[in-house]
């Protein structure tokens, strides 16, 4: 066999996908986007830095997170489904290996203090949790609305010594949040670091998020291959900014396993969406006809955004991925389709994916496929909004 | 060299301090007036935002402009269509978020913006890194493309960036976004910084709110940029007349 490029390559200096990536911020926070680049570069080759993350996600996260074969719902489906269980991981997505790499490397880069921004919580959350494992300050930007929402995760950020900052510009969501933590950025670059939550923003950012969630990915790859099952036919991830999906895909993007991402049906950036630029990146966005961004609309705090970022918009262009939007309506029926014939209640977010496996066994899974699904948490946060919205109807 | 690139360089040449105004275009029904009264009082050029949903280098106020803006049913080409109606009589430069041009499309906007007798772009999410493809855009129909130096911006990257630069330099006061501030910041060494490499007219902006601190910018470099402190007065119900005596306290 000839030796081909990964596909999921190293996006060099500029940090190009393809047509997309790159570095679209005000001058003020260039310089602070070249060092944590060369300081990502670097950290990513010294066999100690890795080791250290290793070693925490180990002792600290949990890791390596098991696959469970789901027994009751592959032998109903047709199909074999496998899950990597990242709901098992601390904090309950797999949000916390992106924060214990990003968190190791802020204080590498002589940084005492991270903003975050955050969207339900659950990377809010996970950066708390790190930061205060390596005493770093921490501050984190919600949307103003999600804050009400998701009012215990802002407890549990408290509780975990980080301030939080409700955000009262724009939508009040995700997208404002974003806006406001690297407006934030602008004045504090000299001792903060900017933790983003997903493979999304400007370069290195998309990269190095990429990387740290890779472990997802390479650890799948070899309890697959442990399992005696080797590659899945499928691959399958909910995707928001898209991390945990790059994770899981950069195991298998050099195999022979199709790639699948869905979106909620409300923030689908791939097939609602066209190029443009926000947020530091150029990559598929919902846009009104002027080119204004558009605000996504998801029963899922954490889909609740209307871009993607760069990378799977280039899987999608050259086709080694594909994208999937998902409606409301049955992403609810697979969270209780997984609760009651598994014992695994997932996250909203993660129930995109069971979504889609329930909908496609079958037909675009051809029965008797092995499809290995990335439960990306698990659902205590979202128990609550299930029960109200379950309520409504009867 | 573009006509802007001229005309700040014969105010400079002749010892003339420019004062160069921001609005938000939209903000208010009588933004146009606004433009006019600015123009009456003495500014050198004017500054015109584009309203984009996610202004990542504006404060609260201009945010709240663009949110105005927007919600009065501001789109790009209405604004290039009205400025194209009657000209102002002094320069105009648009400033806007790059996802506005690189929706409309770059050949489209530049020629829109030409069509309009904009002669100047500030994109504040374009870096020199990414600015290639825009430049090749606006090239040969006088539009310059301004870039901004920060406080952050060392040296060497001062140097590329002034190598690069057209119209002016923008001189970022201060590690922060657009707003009303207590002083200028770091201005004079930003301005320096600039100087060394750089030979453009060289206009301090990000937080200049009282003609004190345009004062001193004017005596540290060529000019102001005045954004927040006049918009935030228009949005609050300033009159063009009103606008018209507030300006002139700001021009030399
Ligand atoms: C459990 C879970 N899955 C997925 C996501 C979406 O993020 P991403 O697409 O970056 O994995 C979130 C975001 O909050 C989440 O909490």
């Amino acid at each position: 066999m000839t030796q081909t490029a990964p596909v999921m390559r190293d996006p060099g200096e500029d940090g190009r996908f393809g047509d997309f990536g790159g570095r679209f911020v005000p001058e003020a926070l260039i310089p602070a986007c070249e060092e944590l680049h060369d300081a990502f570069r670097d950290a990513w080759t010294d066999d100690a830095f890795r080791e250290e993350f290793h070693h925490v996600l180990r002792e600290f996260g949990g890791r390596p997170t098991p696959i469970t074969y789901l027994a009751r719902l592959s032998e109903s489906l047709g199909v074999r489904v496998y899950a990597k269980r990242e709901d098992l991981a601390h904090t309950g997505s797999h949000k916390i290996n992106n924060v214990v790499g990003q968190t190791l490397l802020t204080r590498r880069m002589g940084k005492t203090r991270v903003i975050a921004e955050t969207g339900a919580g659950q990377h809010g959350v996970a950066t708390a949790t790190a930061a205060a494992r390596l005493g770093l300050d921490c501050t984190v930007y919600m949307g103003e609305l999600d804050t009400q929402r998701q009012a215990l995760n802002v407890f549990r950020m408290e509780l975990l010594g980080a301030k939080v900052v409700p955000v009262t510009s724009g939508s009040r969501t995700l997208k404002d949040a974003v806006n406001e933590a690297m407006r934030e950025w602008v004045t504090c670059v000299d001792d903060t670091h900017y933790c983003l939550g997903s493979v999304m923003g400007p370069h290195p950012f998309p990269w190095m998020v990429r990387e740290f969630q890779s472990i997802i990915g390479h650890e799948a790859s070899r309890q697959m291959a442990e399992l005696g099952v080797g590659t899945p036919d499928v691959v399958v991830a909910c995707v928001g900014g898209g991390s945990n999906a790059a994770g899981i895909f950069a195991g298998f993007a050099d195999s022979t396993a199709e790639l699948v991402g869905v979106e909620a049906a409300g923030g689908a950036a791939i097939s609602g969406g066209q190029p443009g630029v926000l947020h530091g990146m150029k990559s598929m966005l919902l846009q009104s006809e002027s080119g204004q961004i558009e605000e996504a609309e998801s029963i899922s705090a954490g889909l609740d955004y209307p871009g993607i970022g760069p990378e799977h918009a280039h899987l999608a262009a050259i086709g080694r991925a594909r994208y999937v939007g998902m409606a409301d309506e049955p992403v609810i029926e697979a969270l209780q389709l997984l609760s009651s014939s598994e014992g695994i209640i997932p996250a909203l977010e993660s129930a995109h994916a069971v979504a889609w496996i329930a909908r496609e066994a079958g037909r675009e899974i051809p029965s008797g496929s092995t499809v290995l699904l990335n439960l990306s948490g698990r659902g205590d946060k979202d128990v609550a909004q299930v029960r109200d919205i379950l309520k409504g109807r009867s | 060299m573009n006509s802007l690139e001229r005309h700040l360089r014969e105010r400079r040449d002749a010892g003339q301090s420019s004062f160069v105004p921001y609005l938000m275009a939209g903000m208010v029904p009588d933004w146009r007036d606004h433009l006019e009264a600015l123009v009456a009082a003495g500014a050198a050029a004017v500054e015109v935002g584009v309203p984009f949903s996610d202004p990542i280098l504006d404060g609260v106020v201009i945010q709240r402009a663009a949110l105005a803006s927007l919600e009065a049913g501001t789109t790009p080409e209405g604004v290039f269509a009205e400025l194209a109606r009657r000209p102002l009589g002094v320069p105009v430069i648009v400033m806007t978020y790059f996802n506005i041009f690189h929706h409309l499309g770059m050949e489209r906007s530049a020629s829109l913006l030409h069509d309009a007798g904009v002669s100047g772009v500030i994109i504040p999410d374009l870096t020199l890194e990414e600015a290639g493809p825009w430049r090749e855009a606006v090239t040969g129909r006088d539009i310059d493309t301004v870039l901004l130096v920060a406080p952050s911006s060392p040296e060497a990257r001062v140097e590329k960036i002034a190598r690069a630069a057209q119209g002016f330099v923008y001189a970022a006061s201060r590690m922060a976004v657009t707003g009303q501030a207590e002083d200028t910041g770091d201005a004079g060494a930003v301005v320096d910084r600039v100087r060394r490499h750089s030979d453009l007219p060289v206009f301090v902006g990000i937080g200049i709110s009282t003609p004190e601190q345009a004062r001193h910018a004017y005596s540290i470099a060529d000019g102001a940029i005045v954004g927040s402190a006049l918009v935030d007065r228009v949005l609050r119900g300033m009159s063009a007349l009103e606008t018209e005596a507030f300006a002139r306290d700001f021009v030399l």
